[in-house]
């Protein structure tokens, strides 16, 4: 029952893989800066893991995309921009701040001030 | 007591209900591209096999709207969507595949056993048109216009009930 929803993502390719999905770059900068960007990006294919956990074949096709566009120099951010633009939201793991998410940064913010309200209030019954 | 006291519970029982809920509908794997509505990203790919021709971004500016059809012969829904491409083949549809990580002999042997619906057959070793088009899995099937705008994106393999479809999204292409 399980078998029959997943999605047609089992089967596997048997190429070798591409350059740099597990060969660091030379400059450890830049391998440092995107090791940073390839742990906060989803595996499309193992949809729970990052890039950088992922050993799908895609995932390992992705970290060669993150590794040669920032050791050709573009910025991590603009990577990340460049999924974003295919994938959507989806694709980062990095929380962020927009007009669809942003109930989830103001509703515990809301409740500890509700919370700090209440007690404020049974705090000075008490006193009285 | 006041029927405030339940409240709480009440709330938490709607918390379950709506878990309970959504554990019961089927997982949604399919990641839509954002690509749709966008120019086909430059590319211009090896031929898969020998005797087929590779594909460029140059080939879909002539008029004609295509279908780009991304699959593998280590994909074994392609082998489903097979007869259905064939259709669309007969009904005069130029279908461009482009294969993900592939080997030249594995495209034969697939293309021998379940056709070879394809008018150009190119080869995407790092998946890098796939990243770029912003498909997430094969197979994927992309309408192409005759200017090279990605105007219509189908997730997963093609079903009988789809060919309909499918023509319709090429002639409103047109």
């Amino acid at each position: 029952m399980l078998l029959s929803l997943a999605p047609p993502l089992a089967a596997q390719d048997s190429m070798p893989p591409a350059p740099f999905a597990y060969r660091q770059l030379d400059d450890p900068t830049q391998e440092a800066a995107a090791q940073d960007l390839m742990e906060t990006l989803r595996c499309l294919k193992c949809q729970s893991q990052s890039i950088a956990d992922s050993d799908a074949p895609m995932a390992g096709d992705m970290r060669h995309q993150v590794r040669i566009r920032i050791a050709a120099g573009e910025d991590p951010e603009a990577v990340r921009a460049w999924l974003v633009q295919r994938y959507g939201d989806y694709v980062s793991y990095r929380p962020e701040v927009s007009a669809v998410t942003w109930p989830l940064f103001a509703i515990p913010a809301l409740l500890v001030l509700i919370a700090a309200v209440v007690l404020a209030g049974r705090l000075r019954r008490r006193a009285s | 007591m006041s029927w405030r006291v339940w409240l709480p519970l009440f709330l938490f029982a709607g918390f379950l209900g709506l878990a309970a809920y959504q554990l019961t509908q089927p997982k949604d794997d399919f990641v839509e591209s954002g690509m749709v509505g966008e120019a086909l990203p430059y590319f211009d790919l090896p031929a898969a096999m020998e005797g087929v021709n590779g594909a460029a971004t140059t080939d879909f500016k002539d008029g004609t709207p295509r279908l780009l059809n991304i699959w593998a012969s280590w994909c074994l829904p392609c082998i489903a969507e097979a007869p259905q491409l064939e259709r669309l083949k007969e009904a005069g549809v130029p279908i461009v595949g482009i294969a993900i990580r592939d080997r030249s002999e594995d495209v034969a042997r697939f293309l021998a056993q379940h056709g070879n619906p394809y008018t150009r057959i190119a080869r995407d070793d790092l998946s890098e048109v796939q990243l770029a088009i912003g498909s997430s899995g094969v197979p994927e099937t992309f309408v192409i216009d005759g200017r090279g705008i990605i105007r219509y994106q189908h997730l997963g393999d093609i079903r009988e009930s789809d060919v309909a479809m499918l023509l319709a999204e090429l002639e409103k292409a047109r």
